[in-house]
């Protein structure tokens, strides 16, 4: 007998996102993920100067803003047809980078930990260290206050908890201290942005912000602590809870197609030769195919839209919002992305297995090292999975921060050799269009605009969890998300605990993935690549 | 490298975190103890708090974790009882419910909503229920109501014409009196040091006419500016990336709305007091006033009705570094009308 639960709403992500399952025989039979929010920001934008989308598509989401920003930037540029100088490209990565570094900290130990650590379970520990008995004691008189505040109610003491109580200890400890570390990160996107979040100096033609000695020595010793606590603290977490947790890496794989637009440029500001570069994978076949912007395509059959907003590529979309309610023809506000026919899914697993499967030296020496540590030499498929999610955000952390300090060092040899330019002078054209194509912490991020009498006509974002959260599209294909639940079993229909670490293991971001897009007459040009 | 921390909140720490709120709420060294005594008292039973998500997109959850004095973790675990949160919650779906129900029933709670409340049936729901319908019950029950951010006081950004989901503010959708913390995200030294205020004093920080509290929305960004002696002397930064930029000039031709602003950025800072907008040169973008997204667009225009205090001249036609001469620090001072009525000289602490 199958049950139907719905899971609304689903804690720690950004924003308003349902999942009902079907669950039977102690496996999910079916799923459906809903976003609930809609806000319409392609709208805003139009006829607007379109040097304010970059500030305006930052607010799309307050987790991820920088990519936006950037990635808004990158489309303006391209429109204007402007290169921003060597020096803006190294601190818009730094600036970037100071995101990614920061999201995945929170997102592991913030958002994803408490499906995996049990914190009721830590008051059992027998710490011998001082420290840790100073948190221990906190989080009995924590619990003994009776006030659990965002602890109440957990799924405490399930069985699927599985570290022991030594480890929950620790790992309560480090939440603690993954709190300051997220701020020292995000501290970094302050010093070259103003602030952060909604950081204020990448406009189009580079940036606004000058690097100084005294900035950039601050920014550097702040890089090599967290380079500390990454190497000292989370690696070594990932690496003793995962063993607790290895039939995750058999659990939630998904569709098996995986998207990488790429992000961090080098100085040739050649996509295939960021830091993580750009290529899809198809079938879960380990090879990398070419992908450009002008392949994609939204369904809307069992989204809020009305029928003609179906089968568009986004430069040609058209959006009449229709709410009926909730059912299960239509049921999200999310269209339904796809490339040739293929459900992508995005994100750090996506980026690192494109760079892996590319070659690139450091990525695969950090994945067979992971692999080896994990018992799972020479098997590089288990990545396709919620384990190996996990395990793609936390490599790319490290990734990030070792990148982080070798363009610090671009900089300074930059500035030693009198390179100083930071800023390219530009201006809007009278009609143009453009496209920006980069990633977020949670994957591939697209926007395209279009201009016409030096005003916004049309533009138009396509993001990371618009991919990863679909819905069914026009053949009746599942989702990344929907397709990653089926199969995964479910101790306990009323604690489905398995349900939230595989869509965990997506980090989804609802307010991001909500979006509309509106008619365009003029045919598409050729775009530059950027 | 662990958490060197106490069992719970030791007096030591309350003095710690005091001496950081003092600065905020620029009050003297003197009402520490007192200030400790109450912060204390609260700790007792902590007080509780519901933090709801409407149309919002968490940037005013990810400003709060970056607070210094006291710190996320510090608030959320040591001095508030933060039952409900999406963001940070352990619980999901029916067992979040259950959370929320409850504190809705006790009455005791003050709530913080971030985002705006849309208007348009289905364009904003949780478990099935329209956010607006939330919004009344679980805002009608609480003791107060703070509205962090530009979305929950007004919609904010995604409430910009044409408004696709009629979005509104907290206060305009329910007919109700906040508080309201503007500004693109919160700034979260002033929303912590509002929870402190009412802590330690019993009651809210004075408000102006639209629900801010004085000691953050109390003077001009403009009139407490860095950069304010270059516009004075009439120095002005013309392309981004320039010596002039470099040197701190004033950003008003290249589009800063600080003149129109009412915050303490140029004091409070952003991230740990590391920066702000118009430090690494960027125009602000007057994100603490009312509908600001369409009021001070374009973003790299110029603010009209702004009077110079030299008439329009230009950096280059007075040369870089030479100071002129005239009554222009005053005049510059008197000439900006404030948007609410207010002379310029009318800051209180």
């Amino acid at each position: 007998m199958a049950k139907r639960v719905v899971i609304d709403p689903i804690p720690r992500i950004e924003g308003h996102l349902r999942i009902e399952v079907e669950v039977e025989n102690g496996k999910v039979k079916d799923a459906w993920s809903s976003g609930t929010l809609f806000r319409g920001f392609e709208i805003i934008l139009q006829g607007r100067d379109p040097r304010d989308a970059w500030f305006i598509t930052q607010r799309i989401c307050g987790v991820c803003p920088v990519s936006h920003g950037h990635t808004s930037t990158m489309s303006l540029e391209n429109a204007f047809n402007v290169t921003p100088p060597d020096n803006a490209r190294i601190v818009r990565n730094l600036i970037e980078g100071g995101q990614f570094v920061h999201s995945h900290i929170l997102w592991f130990y913030h958002l994803n930990a408490l499906d995996y650590v049990d914190v009721v379970s830590a008051l059992q520990a027998k710490p011998k260290e001082k420290s840790l008995q100073e948190v221990q004691a906190k989080v009995k008189k924590f619990v003994e206050s009776g006030q659990l505040g965002p602890f109440a109610n957990g799924y405490w003491g399930h069985s699927e908890y599985k570290l022991p109580p030594d480890l929950n200890l620790l790992a309560v400890a480090h939440y603690l201290e993954a709190l300051e570390m997220q701020k020292e990160a995000s501290t970094i996107v302050a010093q070259l942005g103003g602030k952060m979040p909604m950081h204020m100096s990448t406009p189009p033609g580079g940036t606004t912000f000058i690097p100084t000695v005294e900035v950039m020595d601050n920014v550097i010793w702040r890089l090599k602590r967290l380079q500390h606590w990454v190497d000292t603290v989370f690696l070594p977490d990932v690496l003793a809870i995962a063993p607790y947790y290895i039939k995750y890496a058999g659990i939630g794989k998904g569709v098996g197609n995986y998207l990488s637009w790429g992000v961090f440029d080098d100085p040739s500001f050649d996509p295939k030769k960021r830091l993580l570069p750009r290529g899809a994978i198809f079938d879960g076949k380990l090879a990398v195919a070419d992908v450009d912007g002008k392949e994609v395509k939204e369904y809307v059959d069992h989204s809020w839209y009305t029928a003609e907003c179906g089968n568009r590529s986004p430069m040609e979309g058209k959006t009449e919002p229709k709410f009926t309610k909730m059912g299960d023809t239509k049921y999200t506000w999310l269209k339904a992305p796809r490339i040739k026919d293929h459900p992508m899914e995005v994100g750090a697993l996506s980026r690192v297995l494109v760079a892996y499967v590319s070659g690139d030296p450091k990525v695969k020496s950090m994945v067979d090292g992971t692999l080896s540590a994990l018992g799972q030499a020479g098997h590089p498929e288990v990545l396709l999975s919620v384990l190996g999610r996990i395990a793609a955000r936390v490599l790319e952390t490290k990734l990030v921060i070792d990148g982080m300090l070798d363009w610090t060092g671009e900089l300074l040899a930059n500035l030693k050799a009198g390179k100083t330019q930071m800023y390219a002078m530009n201006d809007v054209p009278e009609k143009g269009q453009g496209m920006g194509l980069w990633e977020a912490p949670r994957g591939a991020l697209a926007h395209y605009n279009v201009i016409e009498g030096k005003k916004l006509k049309n533009y138009q974002c396509v993001v990371p969890t618009t991919w990863n959260a679909s819905p069914r599209d026009h053949k009746g294909v599942r989702g990344p998300i929907e397709e990653a639940l089926v199969g995964t079993p479910v101790l306990d229909p009323d604690k489905p605990l398995e349900v939230l670490r595989v869509v965990h293991s997506f980090d989804p971001c609802i307010a991001c993935a909500v979006h509309i897009i509106h008619p365009v007459t003029n045919e598409v040009k050729a775009f530059r690549v950027v | 490298m662990l958490t060197k921390r106490g069992n719970g909140l030791s007096r030591r720490d309350f003095i710690r975190i005091a001496g950081g709120t003092l600065a905020t709420l620029g009050m003297s060294g003197t009402l520490t103890p007192k200030l400790a005594r109450a912060l204390e008292k609260a700790a007792a039973g902590r007080p509780k708090v519901v933090w709801i998500h409407f149309a919002s997109d968490t940037g005013c959850t990810e400003s709060f974790i970056k607070s210094d004095h006291p710190s996320a973790g510090e608030l959320v675990l040591d001095i508030l009882s933060v039952d409900y949160h999406e963001s940070i919650m352990a619980a999901a779906g029916k067992q979040a419910d259950e959370v929320l129900a409850k504190a809705v029933a006790g009455k005791d709670y003050i709530c913080v909503v971030e985002g705006g409340i849309p208007t348009v049936p289905g364009h904003g729901m949780i478990g099935g229920r329209e956010m607006l319908d939330i919004a009344k019950e679980v805002c009608g029950n609480a003791k107060a109501v703070v509205a962090i951010g530009s979305c929950a006081v007004d919609g904010g950004v995604p409430a910009a014409k044409p408004n696709p989901s009629r979005i509104l503010g907290v206060g305009e959708a329910l007919g109700m009196k906040v508080v309201n913390l503007p500004c693109c995200p919160v700034n979260p030294e002033w929303l912590v040091g509002t929870v402190v205020h009412v802590l330690t004093m019993g009651k809210l920080p004075e408000l102006d006419k639209q629900g801010r509290p004085l000691m953050f929305y109390g003077r001009k960004i403009h009139d407490n500016c860095p950069r304010r002696t270059h516009f004075d002397g009439g120095r002005f930064v013309e392309q981004f990336g320039s010596k002039e930029e470099a040197a701190g000039y004033c950003l008003y031709k290249v589009g800063c709305k600080g003149p129109e602003a009412w915050s303490e950025c140029p004091k409070t800072r952003w991230n740990s007091k590391e920066s702000w907008c118009i430090e690494i040169g960027s125009p602000c973008l007057g994100c603490s006033e009312d509908k600001w997204t369409d009021h001070f667009a374009p973003f790299y225009g110029k603010l009209a009705n702004v009077a110079l205090p030299y008439g329009d001249v230009t950096a280059d036609q007075i040369g870089v570094g030479i100071a002129v001469a005239t009554g222009a620090a005053i005049v510059g001072h008197a000439v900006v009308k404030a948007s609410r009525g207010k002379s310029p000289d009318d800051t209180k602490k």
